[in-house]
């Protein structure tokens, strides 16, 4: 039975995970480095353990500390949260070792889909469609000339263990090409530890729906419907809402379908979302699956009631999932907005001094955060500062109440995204639904 | 002479030019990493450079020189 976990994250998403465990009477470690002594999660948790220095290395990629830690401390159990440990093989055979739980879904299921190319060929053998693409690691320049002359530009030049936009480029000629695969292999190599690279045709004008998915041990599978994540720039998402407002009935049924039987063919388990490009005509394809929780969580868990969080840990202590399908109904919609500490045209990070921080309070919004009044925002990390996630009956109401609660968060001492929110959500082409993932690049700055 | 300065905080990725090397407006001197992205700082004139300031790993601060150009 889990009755102390360890969260081995930090910011928004680890204080989200300590509220639900207080929920559930578990006790809360917090871990966080030297520049995080002041973050709101650290003294939200039960007891607090300092990791290092500022650097990822030395604080929230440092496997021996965090487990020393855990060990330390006789926690049941450890949440990664997203990023940093979340996807690494490595990590949870380590908490294995030490006799702790993981939650998380099992080492090969994080290995299998952490590599892209392996994960491609995989949902390809399972029946899951896939866009057109190499089966292999490229290996060199001459040979991707090669395969984009037959795959057909343009093509998604794409790093097999990247993620967050890194080592990705959209090619459109051979002369592109040329420029970029050397770049984007190093840039690979250096932030991923791994520099193989691989092609996949570009889906013109194509949706980022992704769904999420629970799977207990006892080969139970469910998904709670889907997100649509197109709004993206630098190819990390900005606004996310469920449902999404312009896919068919029978699509959703198709693409939830489809994304069990890709979990199953896993042996998948714990909370996970299989994220697919869909075209103009609601032909779908795998584009990754992310074995994790997921940052967008919480518009899910608006529409369904369903406190994600608190799954992740029931089905790590083996219990039963005890919610069928056919009890799960969409109610609502739900958006999320993520606020970046970042300049608003440029996208360039604005780290440095909050002094000034208010938030709008209805019981239709909830907020989930990092940082708080007089607070350093530092550069050791992501420049997520928090999620402003509304709720409403419908879509034009959800968006009216996002823009009002825009309105009203107040951060002052860094630049933040909020203008570009705004901008967004007064567009008429995202007030009408009508959206691709080029949204931001194409017609927001046009 | 010119002072390059880092335009926002964060740790030294890359350093793309050694001493001596002569540099254009525009060229690559340093990039940093900050916030999980990388900055490029560029050279702000033509000239060479006669020293570096930082070393690949190190943190900066905004404002902080990075290398002297000599025009």
């Amino acid at each position: 039975m889990i009755k102390k976990i360890l969260i081995a994250n930090r910011g928004e998403i680890a204080a989200r995970v300590i509220r639900t465990c207080k929920q559930l009477g578990i006790t809360t470690v917090a871990v966080y480095s030297e520049a995080d002594q002041k973050a709101p999660y650290v003294n939200m948790a039960d007891e607090k353990h300092l990791l290092g220095g500022p650097r990822v290395q030395e604080s929230y990629l440092n496997i021996d500390k965090i487990i020393s830690i855990a060990r330390k401390t006789n926690v049941d159990a450890i949440h990664p949260g997203y990023g940093f440990l979340s996807e690494s093989s490595i990590f949870v055979e380590k908490c294995e070792e030490a006799s702790i739980t993981f939650i998380g879904p099992p080492k090969k299921a994080i290995e299998q889909m952490g590599s892209k190319i392996k994960a491609r060929n995989l949902m390809q053998q399972a029946g899951v469609p896939v866009i057109p693409g190499t089966e292999e690691a490229i290996n060199n320049i001459d040979e991707a000339i090669n395969i984009a002359q037959s795959i057909g530009y343009p093509i998604m030049l794409k790093a097999s263990h990247g993620g967050g936009g890194i080592g990705m480029q959209v090619v459109q000629n051979e002369q592109d090409l040329v420029k970029s695969f050397e770049s984007n292999a190093k840039r690979a190599q250096a932030f991923f530890g791994n520099g193989a690279m691989f092609m996949e045709k570009k889906i013109e004008n194509a949706r980022h729906i992704e769904i999420q998915l629970l799977a207990d041990h006892f080969g139970n599978v469910i998904h709670l419907f889907e997100r649509d994540c197109s709004i993206q720039r630098r190819n990390q998402k900005v606004i996310e809402e469920a449902p999404c407002p312009c896919l068919s009935q029978e699509t959703r049924t198709k693409m939830g379908e489809a994304a069990i039987t890709a979990a199953k063919s896993l042996g998948y388990t714990n909370a996970g979302t299989v994220e697919f490009l869909v075209d103009e005509k609601e032909n779908f394809y795998f584009l990754e699956m992310n074995t994790r929780i997921q940052v967008e969580h919480p518009i899910t868990e608006e529409i369904t009631g369903i406190d994600i969080v608190e799954k992740q840990i029931e089905i790590a202590d083996r219990k039963v999932l005890t919610i069928k399908q056919e009890d799960l109904n969409i109610s609502g919609y739900a958006m999320e907005a993520r606020i970046y500490a970042e300049d608003p045209k440029t996208f360039l990070p604005s780290p440095g001094h909050i002094h000034t921080f208010s938030i709008p309070k209805e019981d239709y919004i909830r907020h989930e955060l990092g940082v708080t009044e007089n607070y350093d925002v530092t550069p050791f990390y992501d420049p997520m500062i928090g999620k402003l996630i509304v709720k409403g009956e419908s879509r034009e109401l959800v968006v009216n109440r996002l823009k009002e609660a825009l309105l009203h968060y107040k951060v002052e001492g860094i630049k933040t995204n909020i203008p570009m929110l705004l901008k967004t959500l007064d567009h008429e082409a995202f007030r009408k639904g009508n959206i691709t993932t080029t949204f931001v690049e194409n017609q927001l700055n046009k | 002479m010119q002072e390059l300065k880092a335009t926002m905080a964060g740790s030294v990725w890359k350093i793309t030019v050694n001493k001596g090397d002569v540099v254009k407006e525009g060229q690559d001197v340093v990039i940093l990493e900050s916030m999980k992205m990388e900055i490029p700082i560029p050279a702000e004139q033509d000239g060479a450079i006669k020293e570096i300031k930082v070393s690949e790993g190190d943190f900066v601060n905004e404002g902080d020189v990075i290398a002297v150009i000599e025009g």
